[in-house]
């Protein structure tokens, strides 16, 4: 299955809003073992300047890959997602994400090819504050692995 | 918004702080918890193995993270990071044992801009093997 190459630049609103919390900034720090206080207690990260727990670099796949999924499930691109892995992945940063932020992602597809069997698409999620304040845009390659792969 | 490490002190080739992580089958239950990413083949070694992989593998998103703890724990400042980027090119597989598998991070940094910022390359390694493509950043220094 070939995926349908008309869909490049097509772009998907955002769902409801995302609401960072402190508790989930400490949840995530931890699951990645990232001890920095900045991450964890609000007068490190005022000390730093930020007005909030501040998340580390990776956090926004949070959002960012929920968006994207959400995305290349549109039946018209004809990306089989049963088969889909992570081939890729970029941040951009305006600024880190901080504790408070109620951000929410714009999807776009960037790029979509076909190659040695495998569908490959590119999307962009930019993150913004629900004011429109860019915080990260997030580009993420995902390949769905063509059947003629599993020999 | 300052980090840690000053302008000054880097210089093209300037290494990181190299760190060893140890990633077993309880942290990649944590983090599937913490990123919300519940995909099947990092916590079900009937279903890994059924889809053609060696076992259970970690999220390429750990992996990652664990490559961005390098570069924050050198910079003092989780916020410092201006861009992060890497490919997934091999998994990390993640045996049902006591030692799980082990990610080896370093980074160097490859140039450093008129704009106070400069770009770091890192290498990280399973096994001795390269799992991550590429993996770099550019990074903000006061």
């Amino acid at each position: 299955m070939a995926v349908n190459p008309e869909y490049v630049g097509r772009t998907y609103p955002p769902g409801p809003a995302y609401l960072v919390g402190r508790e989930k900034i400490r949840e995530f720090a931890m699951a990645i073992g990232d001890l920095n206080p900045a991450c964890h207690d609000v007068a490190a990260a005022h000390a730093l300047g930020y007005p909030d727990l501040v998340a580390p670099p990776t956090f926004p796949v949070v959002m960012a890959m929920k968006a994207a999924t959400a995305a290349v499930k549109d039946p018209g691109l004809g990306l089989d997602y049963t088969r889909v892995v992570h081939g890729e992945q970029r941040f951009a940063y305006s600024r880190p994400v901080v504790a408070g932020d109620e951000l929410v992602v714009t999807v776009t597809i960037e790029a979509v090819r076909t190659m040695a069997g495998n569908d490959m698409v590119t999307t962009r999620g930019d993150v913004t504050t629900v004011a429109g304040e860019h915080v990260v845009s997030a580009t993420t390659l995902l390949i769905s692995r063509g059947v003629e792969d599993d020999s | 918004m300052t980090s840690r490490i000053r302008l000054a002190d880097v210089e093209v080739g300037t290494q990181l702080p190299a760190q060893v992580f140890h990633v077993d089958r309880a942290g990649l239950v944590r983090y599937a918890g913490a990123s919300g990413d519940f995909n099947v083949i990092h916590w079900n070694e009937r279903f890994a193995t059924s889809v053609g992989l060696p076992n259970v593998i970690a999220h390429g998103m750990l992996t990652m993270a664990l490559a961005g703890r390098v570069l924050t724990d050198w910079l003092g400042d989780p916020g410092a990071v201006v861009e992060f980027g890497t490919k997934f090119t091999r998994p990390v597989v993640v045996p049902d044992d006591a030692d799980g598998a082990t990610v080896e991070v370093t980074g160097k940094v490859t140039a450093v801009n008129d704009d106070g910022t400069a770009q770091v390359s890192l290498t990280v390694l399973c096994d001795g093997v390269t799992v991550l493509g590429n993996p770099r950043a550019v990074v903000r220094l006061v």
